[in-house]
């Protein structure tokens, strides 16, 4: 019975490299850049969703099925957020004014 | 030399690896559902956003980035070690995957635990919606907004942790009792991946919650 109980090198490098982008992202988000503060955040989040999803979760294996109903849930995921932003950031009258206490 | 008998497919399908498959693409299918789930709220989560950049970043400085912080390092790390398990399971090292999963679901319990600190914290200082809701300033509207959405949110991503927890506490013991090798090991990937998912969904929630306002 072999016993390998070093983590695969991957795996070690996926989390090494999850917590250096956690690391970045908070140290960025202090660095005041405007609208680009939240465009960098949401992209570092992209990627470390990437990492966790190709390796931890195995999609690099590239297994045609599993990918594609993985990609599905993100592809509707994809129409949803453009339809219904589509919609809000183009009302002329988006929030509504109101008054608290209502 | 010691070998462990060969697990048998159930009876409707035709090898292991077939019925590994099946399962696996169940998971995501679930996952799928997951993802529009979170999705509709991050959607509400943009939407007033960008109808109140100003608020929304004036709330978001009242969150505990400290926290926040830690908490998302203790749940990449425990995905770690999930992922480690997955791969150790499958060399039939079956007491050492036990340990692992079991260090990562006791990970999920710090996880729990900060939130409740932190949800605490939040009680007191008003900023709970629906537990004594005050904030002062003219962002109030947004502040109870934001505060919703982080209310709802992150409570149902604390409900989704609970039962990972249960979930890797359970496969943990099965892999104890030498279930899993490398032919079956269905039950520990698939754990895995909604243990992974959680993950993926705080990643996302951490980066709306507590990053915007920080810079000025």
């Amino acid at each position: 019975m072999t016993r390998t109980r070093r983590p695969p090198r991957v795996l070690l490098l996926s989390w090494l490299a999850l917590l250096a982008l956690l690391a970045t992202t908070v140290t960025i988000a202090y660095i005041p850049l405007g609208v680009a503060n939240t465009v960098i955040a949401i992209i570092i989040a992209a990627v470390k969703g990437a990492i966790v999803a190709a390796i931890f979760m195995e999609l690099r294996e590239r297994n045609p099925l599993t990918v594609t109903f993985a990609g599905a849930g993100f592809f509707w995921l994809g129409i949803m957020l453009w339809l219904a932003l589509a919609d809000y950031v183009t009302r002329p009258n988006f929030p509504p004014v109101m008054k608290w206490g209502l | 030399m010691h070998k462990m008998p060969d697990a048998q497919p159930a009876f409707q399908f035709v090898d292991m690896r077939q019925q590994h498959d099946v399962a696996r693409l169940g998971m995501w299918v679930f996952l799928a559902t997951e993802v529009l789930f979170f999705g509709g709220l991050i959607l509400s989560y943009s939407a007033y956003r960008t109808g109140y950049p100003t608020g929304f970043a004036e709330a978001a400085r009242h969150t505990k980035i400290v926290i926040g912080t830690a908490n998302t390092a203790i749940l990449l790390t425990s995905s770690f070690l999930v992922a480690w398990a997955v791969t150790v399971a499958r060399l039939r090292d079956s007491r050492f995957a036990a340990l692992l999963l079991w260090t990562a679901a006791l990970l999920g319990v710090v996880f729990l635990v900060l939130k409740g600190v932190e949800y605490s914290a939040e009680f007191n200082e008003h900023l709970l919606p629906g537990f004594g809701f005050a904030f002062s300033g003219p962002h109030i509207h947004a502040a109870h907004l934001f505060f919703s959405f982080y209310l709802v949110a992150t409570g149902l991503h604390a409900v989704h942790v609970a039962v990972g927890i249960v979930v890797l506490v359970v496969i943990g013991l099965r892999a104890h009792q030498r279930a899993y090798s490398d032919l079956y090991h269905s039950p520990i990937t698939v754990a895995g991946l909604y243990w992974h998912f959680v993950d993926l969904v705080w990643i996302f929630l951490f980066a709306l919650i507590y990053l915007p306002g920080r810079g000025g």
